[in-house]
């Protein structure tokens, strides 16, 4: 068994076939993901986390949605603005998609960037980047007082169920915070970078560890992370 | 069976594990309050978590001196009661056995079993520690509120939860949601560091499968935990929602007190399922890590390596996994679609598979083994036999048919107590038993320690058995008097009686146990490094209690599993994981 097993000191590791080579490798010395970092990794288990809270959260919407015995009002309609005397449906909410895709795109080149380590530029796509993201809290922001200034509340709305104003403010609320929070982190790394933390060792001021560059990557993982729950919110409550 | 890595012994290259930074504290407060290291947030974890764990004791006292003595203390009405109940099962299930098996034993174990010198990011696992005081103290903050505590059952179940009439419904609910909230947060912080140092921070030589079960144990729970809370989360948010702000997530239309509310359309079912997604998940997450705690005190004890390692290991995972597709048998009378029934009582019975596979293996480990009576010994064995009882129960609730009469009586008390009540509090005591020499350097008292065992384990039968038969009479649970009704013959009344003595002493018997913990880390027998002479990690540390960084100058090098008991023709009858091949004979 165990003790039988080839040992990985110094040693070759034996390429198992199927299963048992998967399990092998993935419970080899020290490491299950080789060249993973600490921070990396907790990231990544962080947003399997954070999937399962968007997961209820949205699971939750479409419960409430097929319990409720009200009809439930159009999302087309409801997010449909004016614009130069045309109706425009689900304009703002297709313009708001596209600042937080592109958002994605100026992150990705931020890390790429990081990692030629050519700090000024990545600091500024990183401020881009949180630029983009604040554009779309704010958007979100124009998006919540137009809704209340027609009615809309968590407890009531003019056109149908009560769940349907309760589902919308609680859902994009917390993705919104999530935006917000990645916006600060942004700035916060962004100041590190162009500041040359990452180049000359300085320490975390609650930390007191040396940051990396990797952390840029790892702002991006989140900042990805929270665009692509975007896409699944706008599909499942915008579009349905 | 003992050479693992013959020949390739050679010098061996630099640990490759991370070079942690550590932080070294400059200060007292540093060092012993705000502490980023491990261990001492092991001790605050478990410290806090026992400290409320009383409060959740002496509640059950209460609780049992109303049921056992209808009428006798008239300060206990039955608003008081279901304030009890409420805040005795929520403390005892998350704030007391979530926070001390993973915040308390993972902290404390998983650096030191993997040969870390600590957590992968300590400031965020101090943080983590914070978070969960604040937690604990926003909970207790609740009794002193106009209104009280939440009575709302430890389900929480809506609408009752936030309907006015439902004693604490004013400011309970809201301080019992928004600590939830916190309690997760803060869980969250730990349980990410607990996953990434098994993953990621073990040393040299230390690999997945040749981690002590202890580890596996904590961390399959840590994973599970990661996952369900969230359920429990986003469940909380909407009931404060719908409780504060009037939004109708899971209140229906509603007339209470002959108004008409304002709620309309909710789901009640939605907010049992969030919860019982959690919920069912919970009772492994706190079962696993007494698995594996378990099985190392047992391997231990009895001087012998754990029969079957690696299908102990797939068994951890398996139930692990099969847990998250049980949770609707908490639901059979909540009305379901036969279909489903039968599905949710397919895979709780399949669980049983995985669960019967440890209990074999623990049975086959002690098989013609030198059996030392030692008190973790003694708990570990009083779990195995308590543990089979309430799983045994468990069958009956698992099947719809059987479950539907049975449900909301004392039976499910009596079997929820000994499956994860009792079962796990053994373990909790048996580790802490045996890893108390370690933490402080010195023995807990022997005599007091047995005295400790048999009257909680015989008391736990006293009290839990008489139970099932109570449940059985039909007497339902969560009730603040049962008289007056005509199917309760009055055995039932004595034998309440009898289980409120019996657990007024066993309660009594946890003081000593208190008493014990604080005496002996003044007074106890000194223990050396390694008092139970075992094989793992912990205990080959430079220092008892280790210090700062835990390993000293270089990290240990792990040759072998962690079960190396009574190997033939070796010296001693263990081989520490750390202790290089023996040359083979020419």
């Amino acid at each position: 068994m165990n003790e039988a097993a080839p040992s990985t000191l110094n040693a070759k590791v034996g390429h198992a076939p199927g299963w048992r080579g998967i399990v092998a490798d993935w419970s080899s010395d020290q490491r299950a993901f080789k060249n993973v970092s600490w921070g990396k990794a907790m990231m990544w288990i962080f947003l399997l986390s954070d999937t399962f809270i968007f997961g209820s959260f949205l699971i939750s919407y479409m419960t409430v949605r097929m319990s409720t015995t009200v009809p439930w009002p159009n999302p087309s309609e409801v997010f449909a603005l004016e614009i130069a005397g045309h109706h425009l449906p689900l304009i703002l909410i297709a313009i708001m998609t596209f600042v937080l895709i592109s958002s994605s795109g100026t992150m990705a080149m931020a890390v790429n960037f990081g990692y030629r380590r050519e700090r000024r530029t990545t600091a500024v796509l990183m401020l881009v980047t949180a630029l983009l993201g604040a554009t779309f809290v704010g958007m979100q922001a124009f998006e919540w007082s137009k809704l209340i200034g027609e009615g809309v509340r968590p407890w009531g709305n003019p056109w149908g169920a009560e769940q349907f104003g309760s589902s919308f403010f609680m859902i994009t609320g917390f993705h919104g915070t999530h935006v917000t929070i990645g916006v600060i982190v942004l700035i916060i790394i962004a100041r590190k970078v162009w500041r040359g933390d990452f180049d000359d060792g300085r320490r975390g001021f609650f930390t007191s560890r040396k940051g990396r560059y990797e952390i840029v990557e790892i702002t991006g993982l989140y900042w990805h992370f929270v665009d692509l729950v975007w896409v699944f919110i706008f599909a499942l409550f915008y579009l349905w | 069976m003992v050479d693992v890595t013959h020949g390739a012994a050679g010098p061996l290259s630099a640990a490759e594990v991370e070079d942690v930074e550590l932080y070294h504290p400059k200060s007292w407060i540093t060092k012993y309050v705000f502490s980023q290291d491990a261990k001492i947030i092991a001790i605050q974890y478990s410290t806090v978590a026992l400290s409320i764990g009383l409060v959740a004791l002496v509640l059950s006292w209460l609780m049992r001196l109303q049921l056992g003595f209808p009428g006798t203390f008239s300060f206990i009405d039955p608003e008081r009661y279901y304030q009890f109940i409420t805040m005795h099962g929520m403390i005892m299930v998350i704030y007391l056995l979530t926070a001390l098996f993973l915040g308390g034993f993972g902290n404390y174990l998983i650096p030191l079993m993997l040969g870390a010198r600590d957590m992968v990011f300590p400031y965020v696992n101090m943080l983590s520690f914070w978070i969960y005081l604040l937690a604990v103290l926003v909970l207790v903050a609740g009794f002193f509120l106009p209104g009280g505590p939440t009575g709302a059952g430890w389900t929480l179940y809506p609408p009752q939860s936030i309907l006015a009439n439902t004693p604490g419904q004013q400011r309970g609910i809201v301080v019992m949601l928004v600590s939830l909230i916190l309690f997760i947060i803060g869980f969250t912080m730990g349980g990410l560091n607990y996953v990434v140092t098994v993953l990621q921070g073990r040393t040299r030589g230390m690999t997945l499968m040749r981690m002590p079960l202890t580890v596996w144990g904590i961390f399959t729970a840590t994973v599970m935990a990661l996952l369900a809370f969230p359920a429990l989360f986003v469940g909380a948010v909407m009931m404060l929602l719908d409780r504060l702000i009037g939004t109708s997530f899971f209140m229906p239309a509603i007339v209470a007190m002959g108004e008409q509310l304002a709620y309309k359309g909710g789901s009640p079912i939605l907010f049992q399922h969030l919860f019982w997604f959690f919920g069912h998940p919970e009772v492994y997450i706190v079962a696993l890590p007494a698995f594996g705690i378990v099985s190392d005190l047992i391997s231990t004890h009895a001087r012998k390596n754990i029969f079957g390692y690696r299908m102990m290991v797939w068994a951890l995972v398996a139930i692990g996994a099969l847990s998250f597709v049980v949770w609707a048998h908490h639901m059979y009378v909540s009305g379901m679609h036969p279909a489903f029934g039968f599905f949710f009582a397919t895979t709780t019975l399949i669980i049983a598979i995985p669960t019967a596979i440890k209990v074999y293996n623990w049975v086959l480990t002690l098989w013609r083994g030198d059996i030392h009576f030692t008190v973790p010994m003694l708990f570990a064995l009083g779990f195995i036999v308590t543990f089979v009882n309430g799983g045994l129960t468990g069958l009956f609730l698992g099947n719809v048919v059987v479950d539907v009469p049975l449900s909301d009586t004392m039976f499910v008390v009596a079997h929820f107590h000994m499956v994860m009540g009792v079962a796990p509090i053994l373990v909790v005591f048996g580790a802490i038993y045996h890893w108390y020499p370690k933490v402080t350097g010195r023995m807990l008292d022997d005599t007091l320690g047995k005295l400790h065992f048999w009257v909680t384990f015989l008391g736990a039968y006293l009290i839990f058995f008489p139970m099932h038969y109570i449940g059985l009479m039909g007497v339902p649970r969560r009730y603040h008097e049962i008289g007056g009704m005509a199917f309760v013959p009055s055995s039932v009344v004595t034998l309440n009686e009898f289980i409120t003595i019996v657990a007024l002493v066993v309660g009594a018997a946890q003081l000593a146990f208190l008493f014990n913990l604080v005496w002996s880390v003044r007074h106890g027998r000194p223990a050396g490094g390694n008092p139970w002479r075992a094989t793992t990690l912990e205990w080959q540390t430079p220092q008892t209690p280790p210090a700062h960084g835990n390993w000293g100058k270089t990290l240990p090098v792990v040759y072998r599993w962690a079960y190396d008991y009574s190997v033939p023709g070796a010296a001693e009858d263990f081989l520490p994981q750390n202790q290089p091949p023996l040359p083979r004979a020419a």
